[in-house]
């Protein structure tokens, strides 16, 4: 127990880079997402073909793959750097590979809830002379994105779990520190980990009530 | 039947084809709509009419003929057809409200983001729409609490925030319950009467014979007959048309 207060701040810094990697690949993740689900319900074929493309790949290929490729194919091999601090660098990798990831989740959630906007809305906004970009900007994805709260909030919570796939490359966010607490601190493992769950445990709880509420709070009435 | 002595059909459909996979819903469509025209177009489901309207504005596309408004075919995808559609108002049987703007967003938001004008110019000509259509007080309520009629009426206030050359009516009514289908006709029968161009799927025969100036009657995808509303419902002419109102007469 005594370690788990010792070593405190070390904890909280690596749950704060925990939060770090989330904020950063779950905005980027929505902003692709958004993106790729435009395209997907693109009427030009061959930008639906690279959402689907794209969507299938991602989301069947293990987060573990996507980072160690980001970290070691992007980072060594093709030399792609964001900074000459080489824990930012992997840092950013990661990131890239996180939102890439997570963006096919977020794309499907959105996808749905396009389908919940009925196709007559669509038409009337097609009716009085929007374009396709204005009718998905102003009519179909505020609707479709309020309709999707709570799926894109277990997406978060699926995101902020998986930030911890980051240790493959070497990023120390909580269970990379926690596999170092594990090695400094042998006699401590139990009251460790149940130290690094609860952290994720109030990170996710909290997350998961605030999209329930506003999902209730900003549902379209129809 | 003119408007500023212009005398060139508004829209001109020619030998308009389409299927849908097997089913040739439109055969070999001929009709012109001069400007200020109202036109009913009548017959039993599935017979068309819809998709007629709707092609119109290229909410379908057709496979064959060509449709012409004000003088130009109808373009292909992209900003000359918005520009198009931005000239031709639509009204839906299910009303097809924003859900999640407020009444007077659903008038104002065409004018504001497809003719670019002001955004307080364009509240207060859609405040002006919502009175005339009788909903003024209800403009920063949502679609949801309005009742079916109300809907259609700031429907049909929405397609005049555009200055439209022509409305096209989808069944405006039949989606409505029966206490609320006069106060939609209401409206209409006044435009009607203004000389807006009006193309008007429809069964209400009230409405036909007070403000139409032509039925079309169509069944299994053909315009089978064209008549004025009086002597289309006294004396129809095809035995086809014949039997349609015979059904629809004595219910």
């Amino acid at each position: 127990m005594q370690a788990l207060f010792d070593e405190f701040p070390v904890i909280l810094e690596a749950f704060w880079l925990t939060i770090r990697l989330t904020l950063a690949s779950g905005l980027l993740a929505l902003v692709l997402g958004t993106i790729l689900a435009g395209m997907r319900v693109s009427p030009l074929p061959v930008l639906r073909g690279i959402g689907t493309a794209y969507v299938n790949i991602v989301r069947n290929t293990p987060l573990t793959l996507v980072i160690v490729f980001c970290g070691l194919g992007l980072g060594l091999v093709l030399d792609v750097s964001f900074s000459t601090s080489l824990s930012t660098n992997y840092l950013w990798l990661s990131i890239i590979g996180l939102s890439a990831y997570t963006a096919a989740f977020v794309c499907e959630a959105i996808r749905a809830g396009i389908n919940t906007v009925p196709l007559g809305q669509a038409e009337a906004a097609r009716a009085i002379g929007l374009t396709f970009f204005q009718n998905l900007r102003l009519i179909v994805l505020p609707q479709a994105l309020r309709a999707v709260i709570a799926p894109l909030g277990s997406v978060l919570i699926a995101l902020i779990k998986n930030t911890t796939i980051a240790a493959a490359i070497g990023v120390a966010e909580a269970s990379l520190t926690m596999k170092t607490l594990f090695e400094s601190h042998g006699d401590a493992v139990v009251p460790i980990f149940f130290g690094f769950a609860l952290g994720f445990l109030i990170l996710t709880l909290p997350t998961g009530l605030l999209f329930t509420w506003l999902s209730k709070r900003l549902a379209v009435v129809r | 039947m003119t408007e500023n002595g212009d005398t060139t059909p508004l829209v001109v459909l020619a030998d308009v084809n389409k299927h849908f996979g097997n089913l040739h819903v439109l055969r070999d469509i001929n009709l012109t709509i001069s400007r200020g025209e109202v036109l009913v177009v009548i017959g039993p489901s599935g017979g068309g009419k819809s998709t007629l309207c709707r092609a119109i504005n290229r909410l379908e596309t057709i496979d064959g003929g060509t449709i012409t408004f004000d003088g130009q075919p109808l373009a292909a995808e992209g900003k000359t057809l918005a520009k198009l559609r931005s000239e031709v108002g639509m009204v839906f049987q299910s009303f097809n409200l924003f859900a999640h703007k407020t009444i007077l967003e659903n008038v104002t938001l065409g004018p504001i983001k497809v003719r670019g004008i002001a955004r307080a110019e364009a509240e207060r000509r859609g405040m002006e729409l919502l009175e005339r259509v009788g909903i003024g007080a209800q403009a920063s309520k949502y679609p949801a609490q309005l009742s079916g009629g109300q809907q259609q009426r700031v429907a049909i206030a929405r397609a005049l925030a555009m200055d439209p050359k022509m409305i096209l009516f989808d069944e405006p009514t039949s989606a409505l319950d029966p206490e609320m289908v006069q106060e939609v006709l209401d409206v209409m029968i006044g435009l009607a009467q203004e000389g807006m161009t009006m193309m008007v799927v429809t069964h209400e025969m009230g409405f036909a014979r007070r403000a139409a100036n032509r039925v079309v009657f169509m069944a299994e995808g053909q315009i089978v007959e064209e008549n004025t509303p009086e002597e289309f419902f006294t004396n129809a002419r095809t035995d086809r048309a014949k039997d349609f109102l015979s059904k629809i007469l004595t219910h």
